[in-house]
C-alpha cells in the first residue's frame, strides 16, 4: 500500500522543466529514497508535495486521496505531512524547547484570549505539550542538554537533529528530509541514520528523504527512486538501482568503462 | 549568587518567575509602584502616569514590531481610535470606564485589522509606509468627522467615573494606569509562553517555514495588529480619561515614531525592553528639563543655550543607545543580572 502517489507530475518555471512527467510511489512504513545529480528536480518535487509549487500537470495523491493545490501548506501540515529543509529552517532566536513545541502547534487549539490568562486550557495544554516533547521526542534524539540554548549558537549537525525533532512534533504520517546529513561528519551520519530507522520503526512514520551520501541511502533505504533532469529513470530496491545501467550513466556520464579508459589514455599520451 | 535551580515539575520550569529571589524583587517593586503616588510631587504623579500610558502602548507595538516583524508607524493612530471611542462613549452614554476602555481598545484593535490587512503581501519599509498611509488618514478622519469627532477642536470629556466614583485627580487616575500597565504587561508575557506567541515569533525570524508548520501567516498577522492596536487604544482611552480633551493633534505622527523609538530603544522583542524604553523615552526630556534648571543658578544663560539643546541631546542619546548597545536597554538589565548570578565567586 502506497502511502504517497505521485502520478504524471510536471512543473515548469518559464522554459526550465524542473519536472516532466514524474511518477513514482511511496510505500508505507518504508523509508523511501530519492536520489539523483544536482539540480535534478528533488526539492522541486519536495516542494510539490509540501504544497509551495504548483505542478502543472500531474496528481499527487495521500493516503489514497488527492491532494490539489487547493490544499495550502499549513493544511498539508495538519494533514500529517512534515518536513526539514536543505539549509537549516529553524527560527534562530528561539530556544531548542521553543522550536520543537512549534512543531506541535497545529494539533493545539487555545485562543487569544485564553492566552492573555494563562489559565485553563491554554495553561493545560501548554503543558501537555512540554511533557510530550520532553518525554518523546528530546529524550529520544539525545537533545536534553541544549534544550534551553537559542538554536543560533548551536553547531550544524546539531541544528540538524533540532529541525528533525520539530518535525516530529508535527506527529506527522510522512517526514520529508531534505538532506539530513549534508555536511556532517561520520560520526553525526551514523546518529542520523540511527534515528531515521528508530522512527520508522517505533513510530511507523514512512520516511521520504533527499540525500546525496550513497553509503547511507545504500544502507538505510528500503526503496529509491532515481530522478535525473526531471525525469524518474528508475524506482526499486537499493541492489536493483545500484546496478542499473541507466543510473550509472547519469552519476558518471557514460556507462561504457572501456572507451572511457581509452580516452583518458589517449589524453595521457598526447599529453 | 544562585546555585542551581532544580525544578520537580514542567509547571514550575515553565513560570514566569522561577526563583525565590526574583519573586522577591517583584514585590518589591510593586510595593514601590504603590507607595510611590503616597511620597511624590504632583509633577512626579503626572510623569508617572505618562510612563504608565507609555508602557501599555509600547507594549502594544512591541507585539506588533518586536515580535512578529512588521513594522507600523500607525500607533499614534490607533491610539487616536481609541481615544476618540472613549470621549465620544462618555459624552453619549453614562458607561463606566472599564467598559468605555474595553470599547476602545476594541474599536482600535477593528481598524488595526483593516490596517493589518496589506501586510500579508508586503513588509518592511513597504509596510511602514502603508501604516503611515493608514496614520495620516485616520488624522484626517479625526479632523473632518466634525458630528463625532468634533472636527480641529475636538472634544473634553468628563472625567472617568465607576460606582458612583470618579477619577479626577492624577493622585486617582494613577490606580486606574498602573495596575492596568502591570496586567496588560503580564496578559503580553503570557501570550509569548502558549503557542500563539510562538507563531508570532516564528513569523518574524522565518515566515516560510512558518508556514510549513501550519502557521495560518494571514490569520496571525491580523491576530498581532489586533492585539497590538487593542493595547493602543486602551492606551489612548487613558489618554483621554488623563488630559480630558483630545484633538487631532494629540496624536501626531511623531508620537508613532516615538513608541517605535521606544521599542527600538528598550529592545526589540523583548517585554521588559518595552517597559524600559517607555520609561527612558518619556523621562529623559524632563530630566534634560531638570538638569537646565539645575543649572541656571551657575549659569544664569542656561536656558537660553540649553533648552533648543534638548532635543539634540535626546536624540545624540538614542543614537548612542544603538551604537553602543544594538540589543537595547534590557540587553544592559541582563547583564547586570549575569553579573550577579555568580557574583561574587566570578566577575
Amino acid at each position: 500500500m502506497s502511502i504517497l502517489e505521485i502520478s504524471n507530475l510536471s512543473l515548469s518555471f518559464g522554459g526550465v522543466k524542473a519536472l516532466q512527467d514524474v511518477s513514482f510511489r511511496v510505500p508505507e512504513n518504508t523509508v523511501t529514497t530519492i536520489i539523483g545529480p544536482n539540480g535534478a528536480g528533488k526539492t522541486s518535487l519536495f516542494n510539490c508535495i509540501s504544497g509551495f509549487y504548483k505542478p502543472q500537470q500531474g496528481t499527487i495523491r495521500y493516503q489514497g486521496q488527492p491532494l490539489p493545490g487547493s490544499i495550502k501548506p499549513p493544511k498539508r501540515a495538519a494533514l500529517g505531512l512534515a518536513r526539514t529543509f536543505q539549509n537549516i529552517a529553524l527560527f534562530r532566536g528561539m530556544t531548542v524547547l521553543d522550536n520543537i513545541k512549534l512543531g506541535a502547534h497545529v494539533h493545539m487549539k487555545s485562543g487569544l484570549l485564553s492566552a492573555l490568562a494563562y489559565f485553563g486550557p491554554a495553561r493545560r495544554e501548554e503543558m501537555d505539550v512540554r511533557k510530550e516533547v520532553e518525554e518523546r521526542i528530546i529524550d529520544f534524539l539525545e537533545i536534553d542538554h541544549i534544550r534551553r540554548q537559542p538554536v543560533a549558537s548551536l553547531s550544524y549537525g546539531l541544528q540538524k537533529r533540532v529541525e528533525l525533532a520539530r518535525a516530529l512534533a508535527m506527529q506527522p504520517k510522512v517526514l520529508m528530509l531534505d538532506e539530513p546529513v549534508a555536511g556532517m561528519n561520520r560520526e553525526e551520519k551514523e546518529d542520523m541514520a540511527r534515528f531515521i530507522l528508530d522512527i520508522r520503526e517505533e513510530w511507523g512514520i514512512t520516511v521520504l528523504m533527499v540525500e546525496h551520501d550513497m553509503g547511507m541511502v545504500m544502507d538505510i533505504s528500503d526503496h529509491i527512486a532515481v530522478l535525473n533532469f526531471g525525469q524518474v529513470i528508475t524506482e526499486g530496491l537499493p541492489a536493483d538501482v545500484q546496478n542499473n545501467p541507466e543510473v550509472i550513466k547519469a552519476y558518471l556520464g557514460n556507462s561504457d568503462i572501456d572507451s572511457l579508459r581509452k580516452k583518458l589514455n589517449a589524453e595521457g599520451e598526447a599529453a | 549568587m544562585r546555585i542551581g535551580d532544580a525544578k520537580q515539575s514542567y509547571e514550575a520550569d515553565e513560570a514566569i518567575w522561577t526563583s525565590q529571589t526574583q519573586k522577591l524583587w517583584l514585590g518589591f517593586f510593586l510595593l514601590i509602584l504603590l507607595v510611590f503616588p503616597f511620597v511624590v510631587d504632583s509633577y512626579l504623579l503626572y510623569l508617572g502616569c505618562l510612563v504608565g500610558i507609555a508602557v501599555i502602548s509600547t507594549t502594544g507595538l512591541n507585539i506588533l514590531t518586536g515580535f512578529t516583524g512588521l513594522i507600523s508607524l500607525g500607533q499614534a493612530g490607533f491610539m487616536g481610535v481609541g481615544a476618540y471611542t472613549v470621549a465620544w462613549l462618555s459624552i453619549n452614554t453614562a458607561l463606566p470606564f472599564p467598559v468605555t476602555l474595553v470599547l476602545a481598545g476594541l474599536m482600535a484593535a477593528a481598524v488595526g485589522i483593516l490596517v493589518g490587512l496589506p501586510s500579508l503581501r508586503v513588509k518592511g519599509l513597504y509596510l511602514a509606509i502603508a501604516t503611515l498611509a493608514a496614520s495620516v488618514f485616520l488624522h484626517f478622519i479625526f479632523a473632518e468627522w466634525e458630528s463625532v469627532t468634533g472636527g480641529m477642536g475636538g472634544l473634553s470629556l468628563e472625567p472617568a467615573h465607576l460606582f458612583g466614583f470618579t477619577f479626577q485627580s492624577d493622585f486617582s487616575m494613577y490606580f486606574i494606569i498602573v495596575p492596568l500597565a502591570v496586567l496588560m504587561v503580564l496578559a503580553a508575557r503570557n501570550v509569548f509562553r502558549t503557542r500563539i506567541g510562538r507563531a508570532f515569533i516564528a513569523i518574524r525570524d522565518r515566515d516560510i517555514s512558518a508556514e510549513i508548520l501550519g502557521i495560518n501567516l494571514l490569520r496571525y498577522k491580523l491576530m498581532s495588529f489586533a492585539l497590538s492596536s487593542f493595547y493602543a487604544g486602551v492606551a489612548g482611552g487613558l489618554f483621554a480619561y488623563f488630559y480630558r480633551v483630545v484633538t487631532p493633534e494629540s496624536f501626531p505622527l511623531s508620537m508613532s515614531i516615538f513608541y517605535l523609538a521606544a521599542v527600538i530603544v528598550g529592545g526589540m522583542g523583548n517585554l521588559l525592553g518595552g517597559i524600559l524604553g517607555a520609561a527612558f523615552m518619556t523621562l529623559v526630556p524632563e530630566a534634560l528639563k531638570l538638569l537646565t534648571a539645575a543649572l541656571t543658578p551657575f549659569y544664569p544663560n542656561a536656558p537660553v543655550f540649553m533648552s533648543p539643546m534638548l532635543e539634540i541631546i535626546f536624540g545624540a542619546l538614542i543614537v548612542g543607545f544603538l551604537i553602543f548597545e544594538p540589543h537595547g536597554l534590557a540587553e544592559i538589565w541582563h547583564r547586570i543580572r549575569r553579573f550577579f548570578r555568580l557574583w561574587p565567586f566570578k566577575n
